[in-house]
């Protein structure tokens, strides 16, 4: 089992982009099975919250949160600190969305708000689908175009489906350094 | 076709399949989607149905009976202190013989006040006259939405149907849902056709008195209509597997309990994780199995009785407690057993009150508890034991 771990503020698409990733990945062929969740309760704009992505090749019956995971993406950097890495499996990775350099290599940054931000996105949540495509082999670029098709609105569709790319380039390129 | 929907999401497409006529609903959370969504698929046509918009939970189910008494397919949905409120009319809807279906998100009871999820809400109204099922993922809830009024409007039956979906954990999560085609949800379920309902060309009177010289009958035949359902579960879900290739166990699911010694009993999605616990713990030889109640009313007595014939003890895993006495679940369950003549030791473990995480350690634990054979009521994380 694959487990995403997403931290964001209300208003950032933490969960939207839990739902898409899940989506990409069990739409994709019928042995996939993926299970999508927010952290439970009341919403209010700016507050952090956490949402869930747990995707695997048989059905998940576990539907508790995520303890420790294999990726751990932070739309908002003032939510990152050290005990970020106390969530994380051994292999893990943090996708960090930050204009600070990060000097740990468990930590892939890179300034997402401003592939959004060309695209004239509000929130680089879809930028950070793309960043998992990158990191994550089980789940291309194309997936992710997929599910963006089938489950955001139409007027939003294109826009993120082209950051979706950019941003996957970007973070390929950065791995390589 | 296959999507990715949450569970309230799948049950209102499995409600837009059943063609349902009228929608009576007041808002709250967690039942709050299934509503929403449906209201959409009624402006963008996609369902041809009344949608009501009433002021409280005592109107929404008020407004599905009147529906009904003419002879409409009618639908409501709630939640928790929504249920409770709706009490009085439940039993009317029960009584009066309308096969209404409502789809409760379980939540917690106040106080102390709480959104989330657990089974106190419906369990406390087990004696209403509502078939009571519990679904335990999204797809089984959209099935469920189907198969509830082929069971429900069965001539037979005509007893109303409360489908149960665990608060957040089963109506807010995402997974894969297979939605049927429309032809295929019209095979199982034909129009609604009923004798039930105030007609002009043949007028009758519905819902009225019955004084102490019929009562008895009529409860004697209520009482009927909801052991009838237990055959027409089985003949509805045999239907359904020849169309839709799924398929159902009737009241019960057993799963590995053939050859267990060890069986654990709950019911609603927590399964899920006793599945994955029971498949972990026999990859070292332990034998154990989960005995999944998919249905509380009618009872499965003699499915109980079967799958427990020959194991060395059971425990029950529930969300509720019926203050001052233990879980009602047990209760029942024990009540099963005592009429089989089976006396292996069962022990009653509540938990995921309020919403409460039941970790897969604490699945580990009741099994390997069992193996003591006592017989315990405990309440999980707060090391407090009852009776």
């Amino acid at each position: 089992m694959t487990e995403i771990l997403w931290h964001g503020r209300g208003g950032q698409g933490a969960f939207t982009a839990a739902r898409l990733l899940g989506a990409a990945y069990a739409l994709k062929s019928e042995n996939n099975y993926a299970l999508a969740f927010p952290s439970f309760g009341p919403e209010r704009r700016g507050a952090p919250i956490r949402a869930f992505t747990k995707l695997d090749g048989r059905p998940l019956g576990n539907r508790s949160e995520i303890k420790k995971a294999d990726i751990s993406v932070f739309l908002d950097d003032t939510l990152f600190s050290e005990k970020a890495f106390d969530e994380l499996k051994d292999g893990g990775v943090i996708l960090l969305n930050t204009r600070k350099p990060v000097n740990d290599r468990r930590v892939v940054a890179f300034d997402a708000n401003e592939i959004a931000e060309r695209a004239k996105l509000p929130v680089a949540n879809t930028v950070m689908l793309g960043a998992i495509s990158a990191v994550f082999p089980k789940i291309t670029a194309e997936y992710i175009e997929n599910a963006i098709f089938l489950g955001m609105p139409e007027k939003l569709q294109k826009k993120n489906a082209e950051v979706v790319r950019a941003a996957a380039e970007i973070v390929g390129k950065e791995l390589k350094k | 076709m296959r999507k990715f929907l949450s569970g309230n999401e799948a049950f209102a497409e499995g409600i837009r399949l059943a063609r349902v006529q009228v929608i009576s609903a007041y808002p709250i959370t967690p039942q709050t989607i299934v509503v929403e969504r449906l209201s959409e698929m009624v402006e963008d046509k996609s369902l041809n149905s009344q949608f009501i918009h009433v002021e409280s939970e005592h109107s929404a189910l008020s407004c599905a009976i009147g529906a009904s008494a003419v002879g409409a397919r009618a639908f409501t949905a709630t939640s928790s202190q929504g249920l409770l409120y709706m009490a009085e009319c439940l039993v009317y809807a029960s009584g009066g013989r309308f096969p209404i279906v409502m789809m409760n998100a379980n939540r917690s009871t106040a106080l102390p006040w709480n959104i989330y999820g657990d089974q106190r809400d419906s369990l406390s109204l087990l004696d209403c006259g509502w078939i009571q099922a519990y679904a335990e993922n999204a797809q089984e809830a959209l099935d469920l939405a189907l198969m509830s009024y082929y069971i429900s409007e069965h001539k037979d039956v005509s007893t109303p149907f409360m489908a149960n979906l665990d608060g957040f954990v089963l109506t807010h999560t995402y997974e894969v849902v297979d939605v049927p085609t429309a032809e295929q949800a019209d095979e199982l379920l034909p129009k609604f056709e009923t004798e039930n309902k105030l007609d002009f060309s043949n007028p009758k009177n519905l819902a009225f008195s019955a004084g102490p010289e019929y009562n008895a009958l009529f409860k004697y035949k209520e009482h009927l209509g909801m052991l009838a359902a237990v055959d027409v579960i089985k003949e509805a879900e045999l239907k359904f597997k020849k169309i839709f290739g799924r398929e159902y166990t009737g009241l019960v699911e057993n799963y590995k309990t053939d050859d267990a010694e060890y069986i654990l009993i709950t019911l609603g999605s927590i399964a899920g994780l006793v599945r994955e616990t029971v498949d972990k713990l026999r990859e070292n030889g332990d034998k154990v199995g989960l005995l999944r109640l998919r249905y509380i009313r009618p009872f499965p007595n003699d499915e109980i009785a079967k799958a427990l014939n020959n194991a060395k003890a059971a425990a029950v895993l529930e969300k509720d407690i019926s203050f001052g006495n233990e879980g009602t679940v047990y209760t029942n369950v024990n009540s099963a057993l005592k009429k089989a003549g089976l006396t292996l030791p069962v022990s009653d473990y509540i938990g995921g009150l309020g919403g409460q995480d039941i970790a897969q350690t604490e699945i580990e634990r009741i099994f390997s508890e069992m193996k003591v054979e006592t017989q315990k009521t405990e309440f999980i994380g707060t090391g407090g034991e009852g009776i």
